[in-house]
């Protein structure tokens, strides 16, 4: 990590998971031998907190990104951080087909079922009734279709290696986050397949919650339509 | 080095009659003999089984356009290719045809006009695979642009090596082709 | 490899130059008139010669952001489309433009607008001069007329990729991409090693960020304006370098032609024969052709003589804009082209040519 002021909003999940990945990095000794990519979303600017070698992707395209950054650079370690706008809506061919192909890469993926950087609108994994932004009466089904599961979709393909869902609003499930985090950078290198790793994460600000309330609305609502894995 | 040249040809039939290949022959043929050369291919759906045609030019000198409207040869091997390309024949020209399947002969009397029986010569012998090579044996019988020895030549390298044992009777039916082709008199 | 001579098409020519340019990887989408191209390239397995990546994207919208990944590890990427499928790629070439990486791009175009037609048009060509995406940018772009010239340029183009830190285009057609010709094929140069990479190209290139040194970012966003701004000043700084430096033309028969046609790709080649017609019929009529159409060659064009111009291209007045610029209100400047993928002939250039200015 770099020593610097993050822009993340107070009870943000993202600076968390930054420090977990940069953990995972660091204890496998892979600093000089990571290539992270970043989205278009909040984790736009992580180059600028993990101290490797990072490329910006097109909004919804890192999966594309990554896949020729590892094909190329096979000895690399290659990961790409998404949102859920980013990965499930604009992104979800690419991130499809990379998984369908197996490119040897983590994805990891954090959901928080809203878009924050933009200001709040509805993600394909706001729940039904959220206020976001664009859904001011509440997300209805029939207009705006049903909260996208896209962990399980991306589960079912032949080339994913491992599927998790994790998050990081207690200190168990921090350490089991970063387990998970650990395991899915080794599949990579052992080039099992893609590994996608998924979080479901807090947005006070896009939520209009204090961040004590923030994780207890996580807790009441997201975790029981985005159930965490066991382990 | 070979005499100066400038031969811009049409084939045009059906796909599936060895239409592109027989042009992709021509093509290394010219080339084996020293000759520039370009194949221009109608391309798109017509590759399925629909009309097909190639352009191909032989020449001394570079090749300017690949795209000519007016022909010093065309190979005509169906009606629709008759009805579109006799036309577009240069006057003292010449227009070769496969009988078969023509409903509407040729009528210019300002070009010089030949006939081979191709298809049912070929499928009467059982070489319905060579069909394509009676035509330009029959071809380079009135246009002799390139030699046998080179269009055999031009075979070889247009040909993937497992098929390098069709080669013979590949040569027997350029030969044959140019034996049965015949002038028509208007 | 030593140097070759084989019978190839406009397509193919491309992939036996992507393989012997040492390119490192190549990314594309299935799409009529360049299939042959990823098509070539599988048949020649190059990832067991060379090492080279061939990956079948599943859109152009993949292929270009595989390319994005690929280029910012400093590797020598490839992409190919046709018309349609470059409209796709465009924010890809402009994020390429935006964070300076190198790759080359092979277009080779069709009839529009729309899904229009699968047979030859040359109606994209503000598209790669003016608008290859959102932004100000501007890309290289290398017009081969020949099967010849798509070998080559592959070479060329990766260049001046590297050179510029730029997208560059090579702007084919339908007859190049589909015809053959002779090609000679120059002896294969190797890829460049990893060490070589991270040797020359470290400055910008994602190599992995070395021990106690700095990080590498490949991006194109700049949150504070005058950040951006002043990145936009150093990118028009290499256009305008583009621009004095790497103009490309040729002129055939102009030096004393009263009517010059000027004609890129395939409509250069049939031009080229309008004027030995023109030439036949006692007429002085040269042919100027722009081998890149940015940067156009406007002064090489405007120190022509010549009364007339007549801009030919298989769209409906393009290029036409860039004559226009070049020779100002000194001649007339006409236009030409059938469009929709019927393809001007020789003759029908000529009769052009004779009909537009009969009353000079």
């Amino acid at each position: 990590m770099l020593d610097v002021l993050m822009h993340f909003c107070p009870g943000c999940s993202h600076g968390t998971i930054h420090k977990l990945i940069a953990e995972v990095i660091d204890e496998m000794g892979m600093e000089s031998n990571a290539i992270g990519i970043t989205p278009v979303g909040c984790a736009v600017l992580a180059y600028n907190y993990i101290d490797i070698d990072w490329v910006q992707a097109a909004h919804g395209r890192a999966c594309a990104v990554a896949t020729a950054v590892k094909r190329l650079n096979p000895e690399k370690m290659v990961f790409t951080y998404q949102g859920d706008g980013d990965l499930a809506a604009i992104g979800a061919g690419e991130t499809i087909h990379a998984a369908n192909r197996g490119d040897n890469i983590v994805v990891i993926y954090v959901n928080n079922a809203v878009y924050g950087m933009t200001g709040g609108q509805m993600a394909p994994t706001t729940l039904l009734g959220m206020k976001t932004a664009t859904t001011p009466q509440g997300r209805d089904a029939k207009l705006h279709g049903f909260p996208f599961k896209a962990g399980e979709l991306i589960s079912q393909l032949d080339g994913v290696c491992y599927f998790t869902r994790q998050s990081v609003h207690t200190p168990a499930a921090v350490r089991r986050a970063k387990k998970a985090l650990r395991r899915a950078f080794d599949n990579s290198m052992e080039g099992k397949g893609l590994s996608f790793v998924e979080f479901v994460a807090t947005c006070s600000s896009g939520w209009k919650l204090s961040p004590v309330e923030a994780n207890r609305w996580m807790d009441e609502n997201m975790m029981p339509f985005y159930p965490l894995s066991k382990e | 080095m070979s005499a100066k040249v400038n031969e811009e040809m049409i084939i045009a039939g059906f796909g599936g009659q060895g239409v592109l290949s027989m042009g992709k022959i021509l093509a290394y043929s010219g080339m084996m003999q020293g000759y520039e050369v370009s194949w221009m291919p109608a391309y798109g759906p017509e590759m399925r089984g629909g009309t097909a045609n190639v352009t191909v030019v032989v020449s001394s000198d570079p090749v300017s356009s690949p795209i000519v409207q007016e022909f010093d040869t065309a190979i005509i091997l169906n009606q629709q290719s008759m009805d579109k390309f006799e036309s577009m024949v240069k006057p003292g020209g010449a227009l070769i045809y496969d009988a078969n399947g023509i409903t509407r002969h040729p009528t210019r009397a300002d070009v010089d006009i030949y006939i081979i029986d191709a298809t049912a010569e070929a499928a009467s012998r059982g070489l319905l695979r060579m069909f394509n090579m009676m035509i330009l044996g029959s071809y380079l019988t009135v246009r002799p642009v390139v030699t046998l020895e080179n269009a055999v030549r031009g075979l070889s390298k247009s040909l993937p090596e497992r098929l390098h044992h069709t080669l013979p009777d590949n040569e027997r039916a350029l030969r044959l082709g140019g034996e049965l082709i015949r002038k028509v008199v208007l | 490899m030593e140097q070759e001579i084989k019978l190839l098409k406009g397509n193919e020519a491309v992939a036996e130059a992507a393989v012997r340019c040492g390119c490192d990887g190549y990314f594309g989408y299935p799409i009529t008139p360049q299939s042959e191209i990823l098509e070539t390239l599988m048949e020649l397995r190059p990832w067991e010669t060379t090492g080279m990546v061939v990956l079948q994207a599943e859109s152009e919208v993949a292929a270009i952001n595989m390319i994005y990944g690929g280029a910012s590890t400093g590797k020598r990427v490839l992409t190919s489309s046709s018309s349609p499928g470059i409209s796709l790629m465009g924010e890809g070439l402009s994020y390429m433009a935006g964070a300076e990486l190198p790759c080359v791009v092979v277009n080779v175009s069709r009839g529009g607008p729309g899904l229009g037609t699968i047979q030859p048009g040359q109606s994209d060509y503000f598209l790669a001069t003016r608008a290859g995406g959102h932004g100000d940018f501007n890309m290289i772009v290398l017009a081969p007329n020949s099967v010849q010239e798509m070998y080559d340029f592959i070479f060329t183009a990766f260049d001046l990729a590297f050179r510029y830190r730029n997208p560059v285009m090579i702007l084919s057609d339908g007859v190049i991409g589909q015809m053959m010709e002779k090609v000679t094929l120059s002896p294969a140069l190797p890829r460049r090693t990893q060490q070589e990479i991270a040797r020359d190209l470290r400055s910008w290139a994602l190599t992995g960020k070395p021990a106690g040194e700095r990080r590498n970012i490949v991006t194109s966003v700049q949150l504070d304006p005058h950040v951006q701004e002043g990145v936009n000043h150093r990118l028009q700084a290499k256009y305008k370098a583009m621009r004095e430096n790497e103009v490309r033309c040729e002129s055939f028969l102009c030096e004393d032609a009263d009517y010059v046609i000027v004609a890129y790709g395939c409509s250069a080649r049939i031009s080229r024969k309008a004027v030995e017609l023109a030439r036949e019929a006692g007429l002085r009529v040269g042919l100027f052709r722009p081998i890149t159409l940015f940067p156009f060659p406007y002064a090489e064009l405007s120190a022509l003589n010549a009364r007339g111009f007549l801009s030919v291209e298989l769209s409906a007045g393009q290029m036409v804009e860039d004559v226009r610029l070049s020779v100002g209100c000194r001649a007339r400047v006409e236009h030409f082209g059938r469009m929709g993928g019927v393809i001007h002939s020789p003759n029908e250039v000529f009769e052009a040519l004779t009909s537009k200015f009969t009353d000079k």
